[in-house]
């Protein structure tokens, strides 16, 4: 599904502030893969993302996503295949615009974009059923300004419509680091739903061991733009916060030190 | 009645510079882009509409020429801003710049052009139809006010146009949700400068004459217009209608005061300092407005001890 040979980059190059974020990854991952992926600050796990997504162009190697070469291609046009969702709860929504415009303004993700009305009168009765999943009390509000909502609410939106047209592959950056603990695990439980019900392929990047470990079918550990530990499956599921802290002294030789890793 | 028809001929400038107005607001609000195109791209439009109508051409015709004029100069502002990466303040006075000498070579050198010999749509019609020549103004300026609010309504609620305001709110999300916002920034400074070409000739036919200074400072009334607009129907809030019904609006209400002040016996040299005042105490009403709700909030909800 997708696979990564080579990828490396470096930021700065040639300056005093030259910084190697990612050193020769190679990362292939299968359909309906969901992995989480851990690591401290710096190790490179958002600017893996953003390699895949096409927002910061690659130095070298290639990526390839559904048997298609998209190492080169803009931002815009990888996002045909992929969905995201931002740490950042802001920047997946558009706070100026309806909840309902923004849902149309996903639903047509990879498709032409022309001069037929931008929200459909048909989408409407579709959205309200969606929305109302969320069990947030949205589907009333879908002419609300999407400003007018919480954090939590825009993330679980953006969630909804980067789903709404199935992706080949789901990015998730922290997408629940910047939300309250309920918001969070409410989130979280919603993204699961999502992945199990869609069979999606999906990364999700996260500072939370103990999330990290019970998400998802694969996990991996990041440590200064290397892959250091990789385990799926029966082995991934009797991990535990311990083992993963052991086995991060152990490939990096120092002693993990983030307290945000420790306290999730 | 003097008197009068020089407020009926404020109206009149209004409707026509409200196509300006509407033309900026679509960068500086939707696209949130500062596009100083827009002092040359008005310039040009009356200049391409003078040329046309004196080389016996149908003014509406030459309306639409003025339109393509506006479309081209946004799209070298785009080009330069989305291709060359250049930032766009910088783009839209590279262009305004550039323009100055185009619109000298299409006027042939001349620094102003009259257009008292040719049709000019407003003269030819209200001698055929005996009626004052500021009525016709109002009438037809009216009529295209109506068809391009409808024509903007309609198309910023189509798949595209609900892409150039994602582009202008979230560019971000925009590309994520696969849109290609150079192509929507783009079409946007297109659109927007098609507008203010369509002022400028009008403008051009409405005074029967255009000068390649005309432009100079249009920015700063089409933000006056704008601002005006949304004071006066408090702030951003209403429907997108009603946003660009209260430019065009604004618009109107900013000639009218040029034209009370300038009864009262202002110079007109010093109207470029009115406007920059103008536009100056618009841009400061409601931040001032929004103060003092909190403060009397505050004292409210804190209680009586603070007076």
């Amino acid at each position: 599904m997708l696979k990564l040979e080579h990828v490396s980059k470096t930021f700065n190059a040639g300056t005093v502030n030259e910084k190697k974020v990612l050193d020769d990854i190679n990362l292939e991952l299968n359909e309906g893969d969901f992995v989480t992926i851990i690591g401290g600050n710096g190790a490179g796990k958002s600017t893996l993302l953003n390699l895949i997504s096409g927002l910061h162009p690659l130095d070298c190697g290639t990526i390839i996503l559904d048997q298609e070469n998209i190492s080169l291609q803009p931002e815009y046009q990888r996002a045909k295949k992929i969905g995201r969702l931002f740490q950042d709860p802001m920047l997946g929504t558009a706070g100026d615009m309806q909840i309902i415009e923004n849902l149309a303004l996903a639903k047509r993700r990879g498709q032409h974009r022309g001069l037929a009305w931008g929200v459909d009168k048909k989408e409407k009765e579709e959205y309200y059923q969606l929305v109302k999943t969320l069990g947030l009390g949205l589907e009333d509000r879908l002419t609300s300004k999407v400003g007018l909502l919480s954090g939590g609410q825009r993330q679980a939106l953006t969630l909804l419509m980067a789903t709404l047209q199935k992706p080949k592959l789901l990015l998730l950056d922290e997408h629940t680091a910047a939300l309250d603990p309920a918001t969070s695990s409410k989130v979280l439980t919603l993204t699961k739903d999502i992945i199990a019900k869609q069979n999606l392929t999906a990364l999700m990047v996260t500072h939370n061991m103990k999330d990290a470990i019970e998400v998802g079918n694969r996990l991996i550990m990041m440590y200064n733009g290397h892959i250091i530990y990789d385990v799926k499956g029966q082995e991934k599921q009797q991990l535990t916060v311990e083992d993963l802290l052991h086995k991060f002294e152990e490939a990096s030789g120092e002693e993990f030190t983030n307290d945000r890793m420790l306290l999730g | 009645m003097g008197l009068f028809y020089t407020y009926l001929g404020a109206v009149d400038l209004g409707l026509i510079w409200g196509f300006l107005a509407l033309g900026v607001y679509i960068t500086f609000r939707l696209l949130d882009i500062a596009d100083l195109t827009v002092d040359g791209s008005f310039a040009t439009g009356g200049a391409i509409c003078a040329v046309c109508v004196l080389h016996g051409v149908h003014p509406l015709l030459a309306i639409v020429a003025a339109i393509i004029s506006g479309f081209i100069a946004g799209a070298i502002t785009g080009i330069l801003h989305t291709k060359c990466k250049i930032p766009a303040i910088l783009a839209g006075i590279l262009t305004q710049i550039g323009l100055y000498s185009i619109n000298l070579r299409i006027m042939s050198g001349r620094a102003n052009l009259p257009l008292t010999t040719a049709n000019t749509l407003f003269t030819d019609l209200s001698l055929s139809l005996q009626i004052n020549k500021y009525y016709i103004a109002l009438i037809i300026s009216l009529i295209f006010v109506i068809i391009f609010i409808g024509l903007l309504y309609w198309f910023f609620g189509t798949e595209i146009g609900s892409s150039i305001r994602a582009t202008g709110n979230n560019e971000q999300m925009a590309r994520a949700l696969g849109i290609n916002t150079d192509t929507m920034k783009l079409l946007g400074l297109m659109i927007s400068n098609g507008l203010v070409g369509l002022s400028g000739g009008l403008y051009a036919l409405y005074g029967q004459a255009t000068d390649v200074r005309v432009g100079t400072g249009a920015i700063v009334i089409a933000l006056a217009s704008i601002v005006i607009g949304e004071v006066i129907f408090s702030g951003k809030k209403g429907g997108f209608c009603l946003r660009l019904v209260s430019i065009v609006i604004g618009s109107i209400i900013y000639r009218v005061i040029v034209a009370v002040v300038l009864q009262l016996g202002l110079n007109t040299d010093d109207l470029k300092l009115l406007t920059a005042i103008i536009v100056a105490i618009a841009l400061t009403i409601p931040i001032m407005i929004s103060k003092r709700k909190q403060v009397s909030l505050y004292k409210k909800l804190t209680g009586k001890e603070l007076d």
